[in-house]
């Protein structure tokens, strides 16, 4: 008598794991990268290694990137950055997690360029905040092209900034994000 | 009648619980989506491999080289001053009035290779260096538990003096040292520092122009920017001769802000270059022989 019950249960069990199918995007090379300008200093660095996957039938994105390999042109601002700031022996990635919430506006298999609302939470330093920014998806050669562009406030993620230093950083840095994904092979 | 109804009741129960789960399946579903996405870009990104950085604060532990090396087209100016030995009284303001200085400036040719060149007070001495970094500390792909330089100094007597105006080899003395270093945490570093300091010239027949040496030195950190630093050469006395030097010990405080890092230290050698402090220190810690000095160092880059 249960026996019908118990298959329709497994089944549904089944579908709880993640389906391997075109319907996911993924690259290994993002750029993502952040600017910081004041009349004191200009501080910029470049990370040509995030991780980044979409799944398009969800709208369901997550980009991680590595603080160690944020580059910056003066080898000692990077040894401070990860060592006194981000601190990232205790915090060694960043993470955004978050979704696509108007994605039925966005046609994934048709060439085209989009405007993206995504909302999710960003973690920085340990810290996790709800963000929400609009950014560009073009399609183009089957592949998802993403460029955006948010605000991040230092304090909000508790990185620490020494009042001795303090007019060095801007009060808003500026965070770009270029990435191009592709079909991820199953 | 009665049979029907009990079946109708099964039948609903089974209804309820086999909708119950879809739901939770597909709610769950969708609250570990994005985790399960997480997972498969951590799956898709292999193992890396982390190397360690910032040892220490400094290329120097005090005295002594640390590992550290400095960057590609970064240069580094430093500047180190010994003061007189505290147990002079008040009259020289405990060895205030007395200065010993030496400063230097110092080029990452490549991240791997250093070059520097100083002038010091002590027997107005001129050096230069070559550091090199072989091996780094790394976890992760590739474990290395210990980060190793090797040390080439030279420095060059440039007094006026009678044995050293005969030939200028005599002016000469080499030091070549392994630095094997380790971080253990965010704290604690640890250092070792094999040395051979040969001298062209010594000053008796007797007296000997290689000397053997053991570095220990290390740091712990008490916040962000600031350690405590601890360097002892171990000196392997010469069996022939009555040496009359001490083993040089030092502790201090490293003080870091932005660009520049302050060192300041009590230490029993006078001398800031290998040959001196390691192989010729006469002060002695328990006769107050001490000096108080500092390091500042400041990076610029190009």
């Amino acid at each position: 008598m249960m026996k019908p019950a118990i298959f329709i249960v497994l089944m549904l069990l089944g579908l709880v794991t993640v389906s391997y199918s075109q319907d996911k995007f993924i690259t290994k090379t993002g750029h993502v990268w952040f600017f910081s300008s004041t009349p004191m200093e200009n501080i910029e660095a470049h990370n040509h290694q995030a991780s980044g996957i979409i799944d398009t039938k969800t709208g369901d994105i997550v980009i991680t990137a590595l603080m160690k390999s944020f580059e910056f042109q003066k080898a000692l601002m990077q040894e401070h950055f990860n060592e006194n700031y981000v601190e990232s022996t205790k915090f060694p990635k960043t993470s955004f997690k978050g979704k696509i919430v108007n994605l039925k506006d966005i046609n994934f298999s048709k060439a085209g360029k989009y405007k993206a609302k995504v909302e999710g939470e960003l973690t920085i330093h340990g810290e996790t905040k709800k963000i929400s920014h609009t950014g560009d998806i073009e399609i183009k050669d089957g592949k998802i092209l993403v460029n955006a562009k948010f605000n991040v406030v230092p304090e909000d993620y508790k990185i620490v900034i020494p009042g001795l230093v303090r007019e060095k950083v801007a009060k808003q840095i500026e965070v770009k994000v270029e990435m191009v994904y592709e079909p991820m092979k199953p | 009648m009665e049979q029907l109804t009990i079946k109708n009741g099964l039948m609903k129960f089974k209804i309820l619980i086999i909708s119950l789960t879809a739901l939770i399946c597909f709610n769950s579903q969708e609250l570990t989506a994005q985790d399960d996405l997480e997972k498969l870009l951590n799956d898709q990104a292999g193992d890396e491999t982390n190397y360690v950085y910032a040892t220490f604060k400094n290329s120097r532990v005090l005295n002594g080289q640390s590992i550290e090396t400095l960057k590609s087209r970064n240069f580094e100016f430093r500047i180190s001053h010994r003061f007189g030995e505290i147990d002079q009284g008040a009259y020289t303001l405990w060895g205030l009035d007395q200065a010993n200085i030496h400063f230097s400036l110092e080029y990452g040719i490549f991240n791997w290779i250093n070059v520097g060149i100083g002038r010091g007070t002590y027997e107005k001495t001129y050096d230069g260096f070559v550091k090199f970094r072989i091996i780094r500390q790394s976890a992760g792909a590739r474990n290395m538990p210990v980060s190793l330089v090797y040390l080439s100094t030279i420095a060059i007597n440039s007094l006026n003096e009678q044995a050293l105006n005969d030939y200028f080899t005599n002016r000469l003395s080499y030091c070549h040292q392994l630095l094997i270093a380790r971080k253990y945490n965010e704290s604690i570093s640890f250092q070792l520092s094999p040395t051979l300091i040969h001298r062209n010239f010594v000053e008796t027949a007797i007296d000997i122009n290689d000397l053997y040496a053991m570095g220990f030195g290390g740091r712990i950190k008490l916040s962000k920017r600031i350690s405590f630093n601890a360097e002892y050469f171990h000196v392997v006395k010469p069996s022939s001769v009555d040496y009359a030097f001490y083993n040089p010990l030092s502790f201090g405080f490293d003080i870091e802000t932005g660009g520049h890092v302050f060192q300041l230290h009590i230490t029993n050698s006078l001398a800031m270059i290998e040959k001196g402090f390691i192989g010729e220190t006469t002060g002695k810690w328990k006769d107050k022989g001490i000096h108080i000095g500092f390091n500042i160092s400041r990076t610029f880059a190009f």
